[in-house]
């Protein structure tokens, strides 16, 4: 397998599961489950910066996306309530 | 939810891999800063990959741990001192232009690139902008799980 059609099945796959995972994490009511989705999209998203060759992205988006914004979020829904509300 | 689920801290076996674990993160994350010039990475991205080992810390010994170990006002002082010192490298070379690299032209940091000490004053910009990262992410989280329910 030559390097253009793997970097092209690992574009496919990134794609969808972008699309997928960002689905996700709007159409879930638990938030909690939404907050892993999110950290599943942060983590495709990592893998997508590292195909196109920008590692310092890519180290930015792994540690941001997967560490500080998924605590952030859990702690504060530890605080609040952990089902979506709608009024 | 259960309150009192961030005051406790974890099991045996969390505790004692992050006690195991904590010292290499922190120390890949003073590689990334301090080689921000040579490899991917830089200020930014390890002073986020340290402020993941704060969190790491938070989260498996508990926010009462946390609390003896943070100092507010060190830490406030620390992000000041962090913008300071970007500041002031910048400004070393006034007499020509701001953010002229006097370190790298006439100073000390000439070396051959590639190596460590050649950057002029990109190492000293990458430590500072590591430092305010890091205390300003480590501050926001513990303000953050400082925060109490109020009463309805």
């Amino acid at each position: 397998m030559n390097f253009e059609s793997f970097f092209g099945i690992i574009q496919v796959f990134v794609a969808i599961g972008l699309v997928v995972s960002a689905a996700a994490a709007i159409r879930f009511k638990n938030l909690i489950a939404a907050v892993l989705a999110m950290a599943v999209f942060s983590l495709i998203l990592s893998l997508e910066f590292y195909v196109l060759q920008a590692p310092d992205v890519a180290i930015a988006e792994a540690g941001v996306g997967a560490c500080l914004t998924t605590a952030m979020y859990l702690l504060a829904i530890k605080n609040t309530t952990d089902e979506e509300v709608i009024e | 939810m259960n309150q009192r689920s961030l005051h406790s801290d974890m099991g045996v076996i969390v505790k004692t891999t992050a006690r195991a674990t904590i010292p290499l993160i922190g120390i890949f994350g003073a590689y990334v800063v301090s080689h921000g010039h040579l490899t991917p990475g830089g200020g930014f991205q390890g002073g986020a990959t340290i402020a993941g080992a704060g969190i790491l810390f938070l989260l498996a010994f508990g926010l009462g741990e946390m609390k003896k170990k943070y100092d507010h006002h060190l830490y406030s002082a620390l992000e000041g001192l962090g913008g300071l010192v970007f500041l002031g490298m910048a400004m070393l070379g006034l007499g020509v232009a701001f953010f002229y690299n006097t370190l790298w032209h006439n100073g000390p940091f000439n070396g051959e690139p590639g190596t460590l000490l050649s950057a002029g004053y990109l190492p000293i910009m990458n430590l500072a902008v590591g430092l305010k990262v890091f205390t300003g992410l480590m501050s926001a989280m513990v303000a953050i799980a400082m925060y109490r329910r109020w009463k309805e």
